[in-house]
């Protein structure tokens, strides 16, 4: 089967938003460590892995599709009753998704490398020895249900183990019979099912077979309820639902039903006799009970939640990880992380000049970024990765838009069309009384059209931005769930935090952020958190917190990775700084806490190879300030001894369509990015400054790199009374830009240059500007590495 | 005129995957749902001459969908097939059992498709 790149693409939407739902609900899980499952959750999950073998296997993805098969019945065993539920097999799904997400990375990219699918062999061999034989059960409660065969032969496996699961535990169960019409069933179900949810369970719905009529269709819903037959005509009523009981005889022997709820109930659940089921009324006080029991387990759950590291810990480095190797496979924290090959995994081409292609194939034709990606300075293509972590970053290129947005941009398409109706109808009469003199009325008609007309487009470009917004929190999520992994791997422990979810961002800033942002919190965990030991001797709490938080401001979201470990030392940075000959001595004493802490962004700063592979302070911070650099984004980092780090990551809303300030200079027009500036002053020629041939201004009591625009450009300077300095900053970098002339501000939309012009430095790209007049876009990121670079061979 | 086959699989790429094989064969047209609920709306309103459909869904499910086509007596001789996937036995005897015509197990070739189409829809 060759199913093509589009059904490959397709493929891989489809699997991504399986694996998205399917980590969710995962997370879930592993937040309620230690209670009862929920069985709707883990049939959920269930469902996840049954769809993603069948979608798998028809795309001919053998390796997904195997490994899928083998979570698939895990699972199956799991939501059957035949296997608890706990550490073991949960962090073994959790692997699974680790798995799966690495399967699809090579797989969007058409390649298979050895060690993963070796990797899927040993975890499909593992997941296949999880678990006990299934508890024999001599009599199936089940036949003591009256219940119609025809009904009970309609039943998929899993419906019937909720109805034994039911029958079992002596929950009254009813027939929920309701008939509706063909045109709006489901919205009638639906509120027959939420009326329903609150009560007990919905265990099967099932279209009667009888005709209703032409118009009509009826439903019997088996229904296990836990509240009393009272409340639940109570709850019904105003719904067109009749209800009967279903009769379960007695079980055979007392004893034998005393044996069979002591072999199968879970012991957190009561343990009553089964004699008093059969009587439909005896729901009543089970019903009470049972909700007893089960806020008890939720009470002890939660409070367990609250230490969900410390006992994760404690079992993992010794426990599961080691009892699920078969034929010493290899584990524990360093090797597992090892069958992911760093060159596969980082780039969705593995190399940079591909991943640029990528992003360019990609995206469309107004990414600037592109451009900038090609700079060899970023050393490997994503390298803000450290090794062996799976990419956050989504394989797909798809958005979900709200179904009202489109609605909204659709209805404006339509408003547009009746103002380009009216248009023509004036131009038609202004073309038949050609020879009349226009009437000031006619202008006024015009005028009032073409306002409309700017109104609506203006509507329709927001709408269409909004379109490519999707909220922060769906990196936020993946994140969460990696948080657990590295905790455990750093052997610390820590509360992950995590606000601002809600607030969004164009879909490229999301995807893009992933690396960065793991980067930042698995430095955080590594290095910036204090070991509890430490933690307790410096009278902070036993447990860490390190907190992801994301707050919109105007056209900026700010995003926050902190931590309230032991904070950066200055010293040590300074250092470090020094002994790379990164400063000189002279530079280091001039310097500021501040500005000792920025030099932790220094290419060269990491000390990750030097020290140990995975730990040393700062690993690569350049690599995410390049990322960042890429968005326009912009980084700041604060910090005190003893009371933490924070990162901040300044970012535009999107990158579509930007605001631009048009400068001039020696007669030439150029575009400035807008969300790079960070203010413009106006300068006298005697207050720039000239510190070893490089000339600077200070700018509160800061040394601020100056750059005469016009002289990057070898343009013929004028001579001036004043200038315009553009301050320009891209991660913690600034960079003064002079320029003659201000012309205000201007959105647009950023074209490539094609051909010899790409290379040209200190440009990104050119843009209309509406009066026909194209103007160059400067590239802040290449023009900041200019002035730079300028300034580090002074050093 | 071409023969209306339902196809009902709450996966979009599967859906639209086994669609483009239904559709590959000449005089077939694919109408699809993702749900059970759906195709209960679809069935009076169509002539389908064939059905195909998943077990695992999310409203009701594919037993449940062919035991509602297979009791009614407008539908009941629509051949029905039912796409299921290995280590599902159960529900796919179950589903045999209710009435369903053939069962397709995934990953299966277009060409096993296209055999049973043309035989059940009586196409040269």
């Amino acid at each position: 089967m060759n199913p093509g790149s589009k059904a490959l693409a397709e493929f891989v939407a489809e699997a991504t938003e399986i694996l998205d739902a399917l980590g969710k609900d995962l997370l879930v899980l592993d937040e309620r460590r230690g209670q009862e499952a929920d069985p709707e959750l883990v049939n959920g999950i269930f469902r996840a892995a049954h769809s993603l073998k069948g979608l798998s296997g028809l795309f001919g993805q053998e390796r997904i599709s195997r490994l899928a098969h083998g979570t698939e019945d895990l699972l199956d065993r799991l939501r059957l009753g035949r296997l608890h539920l706990d550490d073991t097999a949960l962090d073994a799904l959790i692997e699974a998704l680790d798995a799966f997400q690495a399967l699809l990375a090579e797989a969007a990219r058409g390649s298979e490398s050895e060690p993963l699918t070796r990797r899927v062999e040993d975890m499909t061999a593992r997941l296949a020895g999880l678990g006990s034989p299934p508890v024999s059960v001599d009599e199936d409660p089940l036949d003591r249900l009256e219940l119609d065969p025809q009904v009970r032969s309609v039943f998929t496996e899993y419906e019937e183990h909720r109805l034994r699961e039911n029958v079992r535990r002596g929950v009254s169960l009813w027939r929920v019979r309701a008939a509706f019409d063909l045109s709006d069933f489901d919205k009638g179900l639906a509120d027959l099912n939420a009326r329903l949810k609150p009560l007990g369970e919905v265990i099967s719905t099932l279209p009667s077979a009888r005709p209703g009529g032409t118009h009509g269709i009826a439903f019997d819903l088996i229904f296990g309820a836990q509240a009393t037959g009272e409340a639940l005509e109570a709850g019904l009523k105003g719904t067109p639902a009749e209800l009967s009981p279903l009769v379960v005889r007695p079980a055979a022997t007392h004893a034998a039903a005393q044996a069979l709820a002591r072999a199968v109930e879970p012991p957190a659940s009561t343990r009553a006799t089964l004699s008093r089921v059969d009587a439909p009324a005896a729901p009543v006080k089970r019903g009470g009970k049972k909700k007893g029991a089960r806020a008890g387990t939720t009470t002890k759950g939660a409070q367990k939640s609250l230490l969900p590291s410390t006992d994760a810990e404690g079992a993992d480095s010794s426990g599961p990880g080691d009892a699920l190797t078969p034929s010493g496979a290899p584990r524990g924290p360093g090797d597992a992380l090892v069958p992911v090959t760093p060159s596969g995994l980082q780039s969705p081409a593995g190399s940079p000049g591909a991943s640029v292609a990528y992003l360019q194939g990609a995206g469309g034709t107004q990414r600037v970024r592109a451009v900038v990606m090609e700079t060899p300075s970023t050393g490997t293509a994503s390298p803000a990765r450290p090794e062996g972590d799976t990419s956050l970053r989504s394989l797909t290129q798809t958005v979900r838009v709200d179904i009202g947005r489109l609605d909204g941009l659709i209805n404006m398409v339509g408003e547009l069309l009746l103002i380009k109706a009216n248009l023509q109808r004036l131009a038609e009469s202004a073309r038949q009384d050609g020879a009349v003199a226009l009437s000031k009325l006619f202008g006024q008609e015009l005028a009032r059209e073409t306002r409309g007309l700017e109104r609506k487009l203006e509507a329709l470009q927001e709408g269409l931005l909004e379109a490519r917004m999707v909220p922060v929190g769906q990196v936020f999520d993946k994140l969460a769930r990696l948080v657990r992994r590295i905790t455990r791997e750093a052997g610390k422990e820590i509360e992950f935090v995590i606000g601002g979810g809600e607030v969004e961002l164009d879909k490229l800033i999301v995807e893009e952020l992933s690396d960065p942002l793991m980067h930042l919190i698995r430095n955080a965990i590594d290095h910036g958190v204090e070991s509890p030991e430490a933690r307790l001797a410096a009278g902070k709490p036993r447990r860490a917190v390190v907190a992801l938080r994301a707050e919109q401001k105007g056209n900026h979201v700010v995003i926050e990775v902190s931590d309230d470990g032991a904070g950066i030392d200055e010293m040590r940075v300074r250092e470090v700084a020094l002994t790379r000959g990164l400063i000189t001595f002279s530079q280091a004493q001039e310097m500021g806490r501040r500005e000792l802490l920025n030099l932790i962004f220094l290419p060269g700063f990491s000390t990750a190879r030097s020290v140990s592979e995975l730990s040393g302070r700062g690993v690569g911070l350049d690599v995410v300030k390049n990322n960042l650099g890429n968005l326009s984004g912009i980084i700041d980092v604060w910090s005190e001894r003893g009371k933490g780090t924070a990162f901040h990551l300044t970012l535009p809303v999107t990158l579509a369509i930007i605001r631009a300030l048009v400068v001039g200079v020696s007669g030439r027009t150029y575009a400035v990015p807008l969300n790079s500036v960070l203010e413009i002053l106006s300068v006298q020629p005697k207050d720039i400054r000239t510190v070893e041939r490089r000339e600077v201004l200070d700018l509160r009591g800061q040394t601020l790199p100056f750059m005469r625009l016009a002289r990057m450009f070898a343009l013929p300077e004028r001579p001036v009374n004043r200038y315009f300095v553009v301050v320009v900053g891209l991660a913690q970098e600034r960079l003064g830009i002079a320029v003659d002339e201000l012309h205000g501000q201007q959105d647009i939309v950023t074209k490539p240059l094609g051909g010899r012009l790409q290379s040209v430095r200190g440009i990104s790209g050119a843009t209309d500007l509406g009066n026909r007049r194209t103007v160059l876009v400067l590239d802040v990121a290449a023009l900041l590495e200019e002035g730079l670079a300028v300034e580090r061979r002074r050093a | 005129m071409r023969v209306k086959v339902l196809i009902v699989e709450d996966s979009k790429a599967s859906r639209e995957y086994i669609a483009a094989m239904v559709e590959a064969v000449e005089g077939i047209e694919a109408i699809v749902t993702s749900s059970g609920f759906e195709a209960l709306k679809l069935l009076p309103r169509h002539r389908f001459e064939l059905i195909i459909t998943d077990i695992n869904m999310p409203d009701i499910n594919g037993l449940e969908l062919i035991n509602f086509v297979k009791k009614n007596p407008n539908y009941r001789d629509v051949p029905l097939f039912i796409i299921t996937t290995e280590g599902r036995e159960q529900d796919r005897d179950r589903g045999m059992a209710l009435g369903a015509t053939e069962y397709l197990v995934k990953p299966f070739l277009p060409g096993s498709l296209e055999e049973l189409l043309r035989r059940y829809l009586k196409l040269p």
